[in-house]
């Protein structure tokens, strides 16, 4: 019982995670991309769409990374190269990636999922009580896990992710170095694209494998406050993400229950759990300054 | 040409005919240039000549409109920083391009080209600071360091790529006498090593001291080459300026004891407003009519919070923290303090003196609808057009602004006739207290000479004067007296008679508190 929780928490965290550290690499470069919600249906809607044509929910995975980084890339041509006000285009994102996938989808609601396999991990998948919850998953979970560790590595341990983090906190400082701020930004956006539509597939392939108008449910919005709150920190996002999966899932088996709380209040508690415990750890303001992106949302025109 | 002096084998980088245009301005009017190899060659010229528009172009940051760029002898084209750097030109730059949130070494290892791990790049900064006498710490956080600090980063930055130019734009700008004396020991040394400097200032007695050809822009185009040795100050002056620059006059001040300090401020506190800035502490002073109080310090110091905290911007906790004309207005705004006849011109043009986007007459209702309300407003609120405009033209008259339009938006005016016209805003009203922050800031030297005249005018009247300003030499020109703020503090004021640059200098780079180190946590 027990351990079937913690899967089901695991399963819940696993979309915010994977579109919260996509957003934390495209806004410590600067961008603000308020349309991780839209991204991420567009992923779900197409993950769903072509497993169930091929049969195959790898190529269903496979090809709501492509459409995620697909549609990012309208958001940087409009922001990057046109200069477009960073907010009203990432909602405008949004807007469009829900209404353009409930019509895409209209034939795919009712059809029973293709849900994505677990993998086994030899050996250690046998072990007790963690073998199951750690090396018995979906790849997309691994893939989450993974990402995270090499987002930390990229960004902290490489010069490309110090060329990225210079560009988020002064880019015109970094222009006058002669680093190409449009450039790294394009590919900055592009990931978290590709992240958040890997996320949208995690929802229709694996979280309830079928398809349902709407069905990221504001988890686009959850990931980009995640984001906030976790001061730009990749692992604060994978404590935050796991915290708000596990409290959500707490709250139904308390409904379930039937404890005396009203089920609104209930509902509420994710996010004011997850408010809390951010903002007490992101007390110090002193670190939380050296980690938040200067140049976020700051429209940038090189001049020659 | 003036490359005559040289012989072809002694030319590191010539320049000719370099033009940039910037809509219909002409930036950069077909410049030419021939600096040696080995030599400090300055690039003198007012804000807004073309100095740095010329290095940007050198330094592959600006394209040229047209014109060629010689390096040793080779035609070459300087398309990105990048570029730049490899052929072995470096850059100091004026406004720091540096990341505050990242460590020196960071910052450091963003200009080299290569995969060179931090740590490797930590030790060589180590060992370049040292062999020229810049400590530093390549852990730090930018965020935290002074402005001298930050502007060793820079020199060390571009140290490391072993360039065989180096330019400097005017870099003492932010430094005290004593940094800016370090920063010349350097450079005479790297010139013994051969390399070459092109130094951008405005500063003319430096110039002459470490300089060895100079070349004046105006407006955009060279106006003269010159040995700086051989001139006056006077004379690259009328040089950059193109005609005499008019000293201030200065009367002494009357000294009758009985004088009342119209400005009091006594034991103001004020806790950091972001974890970046200067917490200000205990600082107690008073100008009294008729007086010029300056104060002197290295930009970040707490002028800027201190200023705020003067003019009302922020609140204090008790009333006679600060007090105008003997009434206690701690705890009042900025229009209840200028009700009592105080008069505030901040840092910042555009943007916090001024709206960019509205015109003069505007913006000179804006900072006195409450003080002139009588004069400008009708019974229910209206705007008395014609009184404003009026006054507009009357204040455009006295300060001598220069404009194109009969009202134009604050945004077209250049720098110093904007400030002309904001200074004369406030000196309309005759205000009893007036206090100004960096006023002549980026403002030529006819209008520098211009406001600092009305500033020891107005003292003259009988009104107080509190000038906080980088400028040494300004302070020297026109104060009575002259305070240090240094890390939120303010030493005692000390009259003009017993101050000396060196004097200021030291207490400018703190010499007198026994300064903690800054607490510096770090927790995850």
């Amino acid at each position: 019982m027990f351990e079937a929780i913690l899967l089901t928490v695991s399963m819940a965290a696993t979309p915010l995670l994977l579109a919260a550290i996509g957003e934390l690499v495209v806004e410590r470069s600067g961008v603000l991309n308020l349309g991780v919600e839209g991204m991420m249906i567009m992923g779900a809607v197409t993950g769903f769409g072509v497993a169930l044509m091929t049969g195959n929910p790898f190529l269903g995975a496979f090809a709501a990374i492509i459409v995620g980084a697909l549609f990012s890339l309208l958001f940087a041509f409009l922001t990057l190269t046109l200069v477009t006000n960073q907010v009203a285009t990432g909602l405008a994102l949004t807007l469009l990636g829900l209404g353009l996938s409930g019509m895409i989808g209209e034939s795919f609601v009712g059809q029973p999922g293709v849900r994505l396999p677990r993998l086994d991990v030899p050996v250690l998948s046998e072990l007790p009580i963690v073998g199951r919850l750690l090396f018995s998953q979906d790849l997309i979970f691994y893939v989450s896990v993974f990402l995270t560790l090499g987002v930390v590595w990229f960004l902290f341990y490489t010069k490309a992710g110090l060329t990225l983090r210079s560009v988020g906190d002064n880019h015109s400082s970094a222009h006058a170095l002669g680093i190409k701020v449009v450039r790294i930004r394009y590919m900055a956006v592009l990931f978290g694209g590709a992240c958040a539509g890997l996320a949208g597939a995690h929802l229709s392939l694996v979280y309830v494998p079928q398809w349902v108008e709407n069905m990221t449910a504001g988890r686009g919005w959850i990931a980009l406050a995640l984001v906030v709150f976790a001061s730009w920190r990749p692992l604060r996002v994978l404590a935050g993400a796991y915290l708000f999966g596990a409290v959500s899932i707490g709250q139904l088996h308390a409904q379930a229950l039937g404890i005396g709380v009203p089920s609104q209040l209930l509902s509420a508690l994710p996010y004011l759990a997850t408010i809390i415990v951010l903002v007490l750890i992101s007390r110090n303001r002193r670190l939380t300054m050296v980690n938040t992106p200067a140049s976020l949302g700051r429209p940038f025109v090189p001049d020659r | 040409m003036d490359q005559s002096y040289l012989s072809k084998a002694d030319v590191l980088l010539a320049v000719r005919g370099l033009t940039k245009i910037f809509g219909s301005l002409k930036a950069c009017d077909s410049i030419d240039l021939t600096i040696g190899k080995g030599e400090i060659h300055a690039l003198l010229g007012e804000n807004g000549a073309g100095k740095s528009t010329l290095v940007k172009m050198l330094f592959g940051s600006l394209e040229p409109a047209s014109g060629e760029i010689y390096w040793k002898g080779d035609q070459v084209r300087i398309a990105s920083p990048g570029q730049a750097r490899q052929i072995g030109i470096g850059m100091v730059f004026q406004h720091f391009s540096l990341f505050e949130a990242l460590t020196a070494a960071e910052n450091i290892a963003l200009s080299i080209d290569d995969d060179t791990p931090i740590m490797k790049i930590a030790e060589r900064a180590r060992s370049l600071s040292k062999a020229y006498g810049l400590p530093l710490d390549p852990f730090s956080h930018v965020g935290d360091l002074s402005v001298g600090e930050r502007q060793r980063i820079e020199i060390i930055r571009c140290l490391l790529q072993e360039p065989e130019l180096i330019i400097l734009d005017e870099p003492t700008s932010v430094l005290t006498p004593q940094e800016a004396d370090r920063l010349f020991e350097t450079l005479e040394r790297l010139k013994g090593e051969g390399k070459s400097i092109l130094y951008i200032s405005h500063r003319l007695e430096e110039v002459k001291r470490i300089c060895d050809r100079a070349t004046v822009l105006r407006h955009g185009k060279v106006v003269g080459h010159c040995d700086p040795r051989q001139e006056t100050a006077a004379s690259l002056a009328r040089m950059m300026v193109g005609l005499e620059v008019k000293n201030v006059v200065r009367e002494a001040p009357a000294t009758d004891a009985g004088r009342q300090p119209l400005l009091l401020i006594e034991n103001l506190n004020r806790k950091p407003a972001t974890p970046f800035s200067v917490p200000l502490r205990d600082i107690s002073v008073s100008v009294h009519a008729g007086e010029v109080l300056g104060i002197a310090g290295v930009a970040g110091n707490g002028q800027g919070e201190f200023f705020e905290a003067v003019s009302g911007e922020t609140l204090q906790d008790k009333a006679d923290i600060v007090c105008v004309s003997g009434k206690g207005v701690g705890r009042q705004g900025i229009s209840q303090r200028r009700l009592k006849g105080a008069a505030f011109v901040p840092e910042e043009r555009l943007g916090h003196g001024a709206a960019p986007a509205m015109k003069l007459s505007e913006n000179l209702l804006l900072s006195r609808y409450r003080t002139d309300a009588k004069e400008y407003l009708g019974a229910a609120g209206t705007i008395r057009t014609g009184r404003i405009a009026a006054a507009a033209r009357r204040i455009v008259d006295m300060m001598d602004v220069r404009k194109s339009a009969e009202d134009p938006e604050a945004s077209a005016l250049s720098g110093g006739n904007l400030q002309k016209f904001i200074i004369g805003r406030e000196l309309d009203r005759e205000p009893k207290v007036m206090v100004v922050n960096q006023p002549t800031w980026g403002v030529d030297a006819g209008a520098a000479a211009r406001i600092r005249q009305a500033l020891i005018d107005l003292a003259r009247s009988g009104s107080a004067v509190l000038v906080i300003s980088q400028d040494l030499d300004e302070l020297f020109e026109i104060s009575d007296s002259i305070a240090v703020m240094h890390d939120g503090r303010l030493s005692q004021p000390i009259p003009i008679g017993e101050a000396t640059f060196e004097k200021i200098g030291l207490l400018m780079g703190g010499a007198d508190d026994a300064h903690p180190p800054r607490p510096f946590e770090e927790t995850l």
